[in-house]
């Protein structure tokens, strides 16, 4: 899923070939990075580099690349998400007590789940344009709303036990080797880059990202577009949190804690600058890939969970400081 | 060329950008006590080269000189120190920080390690009021300052340092002529205690009245220098453009129509009261005042960027409701505002986007924009405003003046039907300037309506049919062009 596959639905040459120019030039540094680990971590891990081993990689990644999504878009307009991951909660809970508890069939429970994620991110949007508050403040709000509520729901209890074709999802792989989540997940990325690079609403993103009162001024519903990322944001991180809940075959109302940090080191880490105006899903991708690749590759190297942490801490302070050390400083 | 004599030189400046030749091989000498007028269109690489001098940016080659010892800035403090001042072309004022803050940056007075807030305020105090800012309390936010006020502040922040030479970037571009007068008193005063001067402008007339020499930029070349400073306009105009340029203002046309906008009792508590005109189609109105009359905050309500408090707006004989800008763009109101940095341009976003922001919904064919209509747009843009620059690059790195010309151009393909324009002509060179007033002629022979603020009064006075004049807020009245001389404008605008 690099530019080069969403430029391929472009409307002319030229177009294509620009974008695959620009992709392999702006892009390259975190691709790069994620090329240079595989091939460390193929020399050091024999089992790394299998096909069925990789596939594992992106599944565990799924459910950080949905949220990622909308957490690029977030962060394009100088915004910030800190609730997604209590969201992915909520989101999971919310579907679970619908099908187990209210009895309503999954079909039901799954809307009825992603609906709640965008009507929280839908309020987080509000809180953020009529109420003024700032996007830190208004999510750090529902983060802690949002998970109260998911323990509420749950009374704190995981919800197990979903249907076999909910869970097939996770369990079911194309050809034997490709988990149906990662073609779900391939395919909203490649909508998601088409939305950002091709529709008005999402370029637009850009534009308040880049300074906010210009785009205000040059007549874009700025608002409107934030209300709609923010729920966007919402209701992918309750999908996310569908995913778990069917890879797990269990709502946990602590699922998804502390996810948002990851989240946005993905999308930092994939190229985007939390000053607004810039980033892309492809570097998303591949930054939620590098997350994903040290955790898998330390743990077939036996490393444990607490060096993960402080080696991925490392890894983002790295990833971001190679990007804005290659700009010129000036002055 | 003698460096020993100097109190700065430079030799064979080169600097290029990606794409650009910005400086090449570039010489400037500026003696003790000397001004020096540094002159060129939009990006010939007039800021560039003062950014150097700075220690902003840093040659490609070249050496340069002070006090005929080798001189490279490696930053803008090693600049300072040295005893270079400088007013950049764009603010660099600290917005949430106050006054006296900005003023003292880096060098705050302290008292037992802490800061010292009353010797701040003093030494505030006493710079404000050298560019005439005796009312101002040192303790406000420079976030809640006009653009001219900024640039008066920006002024005495360079003052304070006691410099040796001063490099002023278009220090007078957001000053009103009298302002700038106090400024030039200023310059001469510092001129006799021996400091020298780099002065940019594209207000021509400035030059005989404050330069002792001209250097003429082309394209990044030195092309014309002379060691006086009473040189021709138009032989100046020659060296910079390289032809003839017609200086005077295009006589309005006489295109004036049908009523197409009326405001009744337009208010805006803390700014403006009780405002009513009206504006034909094929008419310019002017909008002259003195600073902080409430033109700006007139032009931003009408556009519905700020909201209003009272008062009606009828569009060809409709109500219309102006929510928002978008509300507004959508009946058609239009503005160019006054302050490109802030509210023109996003600055780090590329030239491209930013031209086309308003037409995302209406380039879009099926609900897609190709970014290959995005660039035939930009072309047909740049083509139409002669911008100097690439759709690609970011638009914070387009030469001042031509960053203007995409603010102005990025409205035209919604033709709108009222356009303000809010200082068109700030920091555009005279050929751009030419242009910019071609495009006021012809949307008023299209029929459509034009609203023009300057606080060039001749702009005002030369440009528009009708001139209204705002005084603290309220409108003192109204002259038709016959009538509207500066002396009967400057009486409406001290009234009330
Ligand atoms: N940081 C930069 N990156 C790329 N190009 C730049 C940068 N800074 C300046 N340029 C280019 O260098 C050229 C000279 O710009 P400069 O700002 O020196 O012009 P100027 O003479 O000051 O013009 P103006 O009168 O409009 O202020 C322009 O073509 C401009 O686009
Ligand atoms: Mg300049």
């Amino acid at each position: 899923m690099t530019d080069t596959r969403t430029d391929a639905a472009a409307p002319s040459a030229m177009d294509r070939a620009r974008g695959i120019l620009s992709g392999a030039l702006s892009g390259s540094g975190p691709l790069l990075g994620l090329l240079v680990l595989c091939t460390v971590l193929a020399v050091m891990a024999p089992r790394f580099l299998t096909v069925g081993n990789l596939f594992n990689v992106f599944q565990q990644i799924t459910v950080l690349a949905v949220l990622s999504l909308g957490g690029t878009a977030v962060i394009i307009t100088k915004g910030i998400d800190l609730s997604v991951g209590s969201v992915l909660g909520l989101g999971g809970a919310v579907a679970g007590w619908t099908f187990a508890s209210a009895g309503l069939p999954m079909g039901v429970a799954i809307l009825a789940g992603i609906a709640v994620g965008a009507l929280a991110g839908l309020i987080n949007g509000l809180l953020i344009t009529y109420g003024r508050l700032p996007p830190f403040v208004a999510t750090l709000a529902m983060l802690s709303v949002a998970r109260g509520l998911a323990l509420v729901i749950t009374d704190g209890q995981p919800i197990t036990g979903y249907p076999a074709w909910f869970r097939w999802v996770a369990t079911f792989r194309v050809l034997g080797v490709v988990p149906v989540s990662v073609l779900i997940v391939a395919a909203m990325f490649v909508v998601g880059s088409m939305y950002l690079r091709y529709r008005p609403t999402g370029r637009a993103l850009y534009a308040i990202g880049g300074n906010e009162e210009v785009a205000r001024l040059s007549g874009i519903d700025v608002r409107r577009a934030k209300l709609k990322v923010y729920t966007a944001a919402g209701a992918l991180a309750a999908v996310g949190g569908l995913f778990l809940t069917a890879r797990l075959n269990s709502a946990q109302p602590t699922a998804g804690t502390t996810l948002e940090l990851d989240v946005i080191a993905a999308v930092v880490i994939g190229g985007a600058s939390l000053n607004g105006g810039s980033g892309r899903l492809s570097g998303t991708l591949v930054g939620a890939l590098i997350i994903g690749v040290i955790r898998n590759g330390l743990n077939l190297l036996g490393v444990s969970s607490f060096w993960q942490q402080i080696v991925i801490g490392g890894v983002i302070a790295i990833a971001v400081m190679t990007d804005t050390l290659r700009k010129p400083a000036e002055g | 060329m003698t460096t020993s004599s100097a109190l700065f030189a430079c030799h064979g400046l080169r600097k290029a950008f990606p794409g650009v030749q910005a400086l090449d091989d570039v010489d400037l000498e500026v003696l003790a006590g000397q001004t020096v007028a540094l002159l060129g269109e939009n990006g010939a690489g007039k800021s560039t080269l003062v950014k150097i001098l700075s220690g902003v940016h840093q040659p490609d080659e070249g050496e340069m000189f002070l006090d005929g010892e080798p001189y490279r800035p490696r930053n803008a403090a090693v600049a300072l120190d040295a005893g270079i001042g400088m007013v950049h072309q764009e603010t660099n004022l600290l917005a949430e920080l106050s006054v006296m803050e900005n003023i003292a940056i880096g060098r705050m007075p302290l008292k037992r390690g802490l800061i010292d807030y009353r010797a701040l305020g003093e030494h505030a105090r006493t710079n404000l009021a050298l560019v005439g800012l005796h009312d101002l309390d040192p303790a406000t936010l420079v976030s809640g300052l006009s653009v001219g006020a900024r640039q008066k502040v920006e002024i005495a922040k360079a003052l304070s340092l006691d410099a040796r030479l001063l490099v002023l970037d278009e220090p007078t571009a957001a000053l009103s002529r009298e302002d700038a007068q106090v400024l030039f008193g200023l310059i001469d005063d510092l001129r006799g205690q021996g400091v020298g001067f780099i002065y940019i402008s594209h207000r021509l007339y400035e030059v005989p009245r404050v330069a002792d020499a001209v250097v003429v930029l082309r394209d990044g070349a030195r092309v014309a220098g002379w060691s006086r400073g009473d040189v021709p306009t138009d032989e100046i105009i020659r060296a910079m453009v390289g032809r003839e340029v017609d200086q005077q203002f295009p006589t309005p046309p006489d295109t004036v129509g049908e009523e197409l906008l009326r405001v009744e009792g337009l208010t805006r508590r803390g700014a403006f009261e009780d405002i009513s005109f009206t504006l034909h189609r094929g008419e310019i109105l002017g909008i002259a005042g003195l600073v902080g009359a409430g033109r700006t905050e007139l032009a931003r309500a009408l556009v519905g960027a700020d909201p209003l408090h009272a008062g009606t707006i009828h569009l060809d004989g409709r109500v219309v409701r102006v929510a928002s800008p978008k509300a507004a763009a959508d009946v058609g109101i239009t503005m160019v505002p006054e302050d490109r940095k802030e509210h023109g341009l996003a600055l780090d976003q590329p030239v491209r986007d930013n031209a086309t922001y308003p037409m995302l919904d209406h380039v879009a064919e099926r609900g897609l924009v190709r970014p290959s209509a995005l660039n035939r747009l930009t072309s047909h843009l740049a083509a139409r405003v002669e911008l100097r620059g690439s759709p690609t690059q970011t638009a914070g790195t387009l030469s001042g003046g031509n960053q203007q010309k995409v603010v102005i151009a990025k409205w035209l393909p919604r033709e709108p039907e009222v356009v303000i324009f809010d200082e068109p002509t700030r920091g555009v060179d005279v050929g751009a300037k030419q242009a910019i007033y071609r495009i006021i002629t012809e949307l008023v022979e299209q029929g459509r309506g034009v609203i023009v603020i300057s606080s060039e009064l001749p702009e005002v006075l030369g440009l528009a049919h009708r001139v209204a004049v705002l005084s603290r807020g309220r409108l003192t009245g109204q002259l038709p062009r016959a009538e509207a001389t500066e002396q009967a404008v400057m009486q409406l605008a001290v009234e009330g």
